[in-house]
């Protein structure tokens, strides 16, 4: 079996971009498949420790999705269209209904390396840095408690 | 309180003009004159976007010397990378469990070839 390199990740000074590619032993039409069959998707989209439920999935172009994560009896909604599904590229609108205002598009593409090798490049634009930074604060915006609680103990310990 | 402070971080860094003083900073400390070298701005414009930034804790002038240098506060820069680190970090987790899907589909697809090619024989 390959090693399989860790994932990288670029936050853009100039526009709020998250970029992150990430090799796989896989083709690119099963990555493809990863991402649209709901049934895959559910099972690796995590966040880890959450149950992922698909409630809407209609993965071709000008479709729509909708997921679930629960964790804790709590409840997190995501919801986004489907701009563009073709083998090789799915354009996505991405919006956490907790925060209904704020949509990023998501842009992904599959790069064949050969030898049943895919490298897997996102791309997902915020509407401000605003945004994207405290997404990345956030994590995932689901992990707001968790990951604020680190913060808020670096700001009251005046690390921060 | 706490939220405030980190607020004020995500709008001070919000700022094109901000950022790139920030990032002009982590390169070393530099004075007001130095910082507003390469922008098309008064000083007076130059100083607003400063005071932005201390208050959020992002720079620091501390004090010396004329003329004052503009400091980083490494701290802030430091919990920027942490955040993206971490981000990385869930996305690797996730695509751990996606390697594990793919690797069930890829044994799917083996055993489909093995039947057939036992079919075959």
């Amino acid at each position: 079996m390959n090693t399989i390199a860790e994932t990288t990740i670029e936050a853009d000074p100039k526009v709020p971009v998250i970029r992150m590619s990430r090799d796989f032993n896989a083709t690119p039409e099963q990555l493809f498949r990863a991402h649209t069959d709901p049934e895959l998707f559910a099972r690796w989209i995590g966040p880890s420790g959450m149950q992922t439920r698909v409630v809407e999935w209609d993965a071709r172009t000008g479709g729509s999705w909708r997921y679930v994560s629960t964790r804790d009896g709590q409840e997190y909604g995501f919801r986004g269209c489907f701009h563009e599904v073709r083998p090789d590229r799915i354009v996505q609108t991405f919006t956490w209904e907790g925060q209904p205002d704020e949509v990023a598009l998501g842009t992904l593409w599959f790069e064949d390396l050969g030898n049943g090798r895919t490298r897997l490049h996102t791309q997902s634009l915020t509407d401000s840095f605003e945004g994207r930074d405290a997404w990345l604060a956030s994590g995932m915006k689901v992990g707001v408690d968790e990951g604020y609680a680190k913060l808020e103990e670096m700001l009251a310990n005046g690390t921060v | 309180m706490t939220s405030n402070a980190l607020s004020r971080i995500f709008s001070a860094l919000a700022d094109p003009t901000r950022r790139d003083m920030v990032a002009r900073l982590s390169a070393g400390d530099a004075t007001v004159n130095q910082l507003a070298e390469p922008y098309q701005l008064t000083l007076q414009a130059i100083y607003k976007h400063l005071k932005v930034l201390e208050d959020a804790g992002v720079v620091s002038r501390p004090p010396g010397p004329q003329p004052r240098t503009v400091r980083l506060e490494a701290e802030v820069f430091d919990l920027m990378d942490k955040w993206i680190e971490r981000y990385r970090r869930q996305a690797e987790e996730r695509y751990r469990r996606l390697d594990a899907v793919l690797a069930r589909m890829n044994d799917e697809t083996g055993n489909d070839s093995q039947e057939q090619k036992g079919s075959v024989a």
